[in-house]
């Protein structure tokens, strides 16, 4: 297509990561202050670290508590509880305090969406510029095996691998790395394809440059870019995926700070009572809220990223 | 067009082969006995396990294994479903009608919306509408279905009592599954209508109405985005001004030039949106009780109903590979540039 050559000369504007100067940085942080909705996104994932970070300081876990992870909760008695001095954002049914897994729900949001990412991205970047690189049967057997994996549907994969892998957080994690990997090394390979022909690995290559030299220096310098702005919508996506597996009872074991967890626990109680439907509000409403603005916030950074990384694009998205 | 139909054709094979074969490694992570249940087709089998471990070889080398139980595929035994209480294929046939309704009554509405607000947006960039359905197509993407759902169903279940839960009322369903209701689709809408028996039709629809607005939000957000960014760039091209430097009408130059460009990507997604419809409905049809393939599956996984989660992959698989296909060759028709690479 005529859009991968136009995206060539684009991407010069791009400083290679370790010459990146200082101005460089501040020049990245202006543009992406500037817009409002960028600005809007980089807040909420700032104030979400800082709630990862303070954890332990804004929902302290109770006095020899064993796993900061697991929810505290006062005895088991089955109806969720209005929000109290004791409990600000109300209990669920068993009595789980939601204010402390919406904080340490937090925590877990960002180790699922980092491993996730960070494996997923590590795997499809060797894959993909291996494949894209040294082409040929390499090149077509990786191509096969992604399509087999493009071949279900993201979240029926995710809930076949934890089913037969078992329940638990790591599975989930190992299920979301299964289905997100091909993502990263298509899209690699193919700006590494585009990439490659060009003069200047040319002249590498004449200089007599290795093989690995000139992929590390030369050709994931000014292919990366993309598959980033892709990760980091992704870090949204990952969350959700998950929480819809927590949601689906294929999560994380029960009490354990989870979102995704949390809001299914509303599930029994989402119509109220009679006379009085929205009585159990709160069960549902802080953890999708929760959920919804760390998705939202990874959405706009995209966005964000997208825009300043490919100024022709500003503002399409 | 043909050698490149062929092209895709061949791969076809391998890729089917291939997802057999991952199923099948994903599997033996299992011990025989929870394999057991892949070749049975009456739980009363089941109580002679290791009979069942000894015919089907259960401990046999990998590629013996491999083969008899792709035999048993082929000839369409696929193990009985304790979740649904019958064989799962019997079970995808039963839930998959009702599956297959309520993906085709999303995407009618995701497609007109979606392009209809998308081109919108674009034309009207940076205006209040602009902003507006950029809000919606940002959050829309960010909301988390089974929350929304879980939303709707607080609003309108359990505050109006407008759309209940689940596929029929009780009447309804005791009529329909009485021998005087006669099966022609499967579609339940379609069926009452085929039947003469409209109470039935407004019955069915009204089930259908949660379920729908929960899974088109996120789809109709995702083709706002696509269409506006996709429209954007084609009305910056020099055709589009050389259109109007013509002084065509402006929406001769939108509707006629730009949008059948723009629409290119749109298209071509949209067969990918229908079996991702079918698949996302995972989530939409637990939370609302909605007798399908989705929910099955997910309680299938829940209660490791193994060869109903075998059988859930290998459908959707299969589903998904004729969508890639059916995208590819629909991308190839609208834009000739395709086929010749």
């Amino acid at each position: 297509m005529a859009k991968v050559a136009e995206k060539v000369p684009k991407k010069a504007v791009v400083v290679e990561p370790e010459r990146v100067p200082i101005s460089g940085v501040v020049w990245f942080v202006r543009r992406l202050t500037r817009n409002r909705l960028s600005l809007a996104g980089t807040v909420i994932i700032l104030l979400f670290i800082l709630v990862a970070i303070l954890a332990p300081v804004l929902a302290p876990p109770p006095e020899g508590w064993r796993d900061p992870y697991m929810i505290p909760h006062e005895g088991y008695a089955p109806d969720p509880l209005p929000p109290s001095q004791a409990h600000p954002f109300g209990t669920t049914e068993q009595q789980f305090d939601i204010y402390y897994g919406v904080i340490w729900g937090t925590r877990t949001a960002f180790k699922v969406g980092i491993v996730v990412v960070g494996v997923s991205l590590l795997i499809g970047i060797v894959l993909g510029a291996l494949a894209g690189y040294y082409g040929g049967r390499l090149d077509e057997a990786l191509m096969r095996l992604v399509d087999i994996f493009y071949a279900f549907p993201s979240l029926v994969l995710a809930v076949v691998v934890v089913a037969i892998l078992g329940q638990g957080l790591e599975k989930v994690m190992i299920a979301l790395i299964l289905v997100w990997w091909p993502t990263y090394s298509r899209l690699l390979r193919g700006e590494v394809l585009s990439v490659k022909e060009r003069d200047f690995v040319e002249a590498a290559r004449a200089l007599g440059e290795s093989d690995w030299r000139i992929i590390l220096r030369h050709i994931l310098p000014n292919t990366i870019y993309p598959v980033l702005v892709v990760a980091s919508l992704d870090m949204g996506a990952v969350v959700l995926v998950a929480a819809a597996l927590s949601f689906l009872g294929l999560g994380a074991p029960t009490g354990y700070a989870d979102w995704g967890q949390l809001a299914s626990f509303s599930r029994q109680y989402i119509i109220g009572v009679a006379g009085d439907p929205f009585q159990y509000w709160y069960t549902l409403f802080f953890p999708g809220l929760a959920i919804f603005l760390f998705v939202l916030g990874w959405n706009l950074l995209g966005d964000a990223f997208r825009d300043i990384l490919d100024p022709r694009l500003r503002g399409t998205m | 067009m043909t050698a490149y139909i062929a092209r895709r054709l061949v791969l076809l094979p391998i890729v089917a082969f291939g997802v057999t074969l991952l199923i099948f490694i994903l599997l033996q992570l299992l011990s025989p006995a929870m394999r057991a249940a892949l070749f049975v087709t009456d739980p009363r089998q089941l109580q002679a396990l290791h009979e069942i471990i000894k015919t089907y070889q259960l401990d046999a080398p990998f590629h013996i294994q491999y083969w008899n139980w792709m035999k048993a595929v082929l000839t369409g035994n696929w193990g009985w479903s304790e979740t649904a209480r019958m064989p799962v294929l019997q079970a995808i046939k039963a839930f998959f009608p009702n599956t297959f309704e309520l993906a085709l009554f999303s995407f009618i509405p995701i497609l007109l919306v979606g392009i209809w607000l998308g081109t919108l947006s674009a034309v009207h960039r940076d205006r209040i509408i602009d902003h507006v359905s950029r809000f919606f197509g940002i959050s829309g993407y960010s909301l988390p279905t089974f929350i929304w759902g879980l939303f709707l169903l607080m609003l309108f279940y359990g505050h109006f009592r407008w759309f209940p839960p689940g596929r029929l009322s009780l009447e309804a369903s005791l009529y329909v599954n009485s021998p005087e209701f006669r099966r022609f689709t499967g579609l339940l809408t379609v069926d009452a209508l085929l039947n003469g028996q409209f109470w039935i039709f407004v019955d069915a629809l009204r089930h259908l109405v949660l379920p729908v607005l929960t899974l088109t939000v996120h789809d109709t957000a995702l083709l706002v985005r696509i269409t506006r960014s996709s429209m954007l760039e084609v009305l910056r091209q020099d055709y589009v001004r050389t259109a109007r430097s013509k002084g065509l009408a402006e929406p001769v130059v939108i509707n006629k030039h730009a949008r059948k460009n723009a629409l290119i990507p749109v298209i071509t997604l949209s067969s990918l949106l229908f079996v991702g419809l079918l698949g996302g409905v995972v989530i939409t049809e637990t939370v609302f009780e909605y007798p399908g393939i989705g929910r099955w599956g997910a309680a299938a996984a829940l209660h490791l109903d193994i060869p109903a989660v075998a059988g859930f992959a290998l459908f959707f698989a299969t589903l998904t590979v004729l969508g890639n296909l059916v995208a590819d060759i629909l991308y190839a028709y609208v834009d000739p540039r395709i086929r010749l690479r």
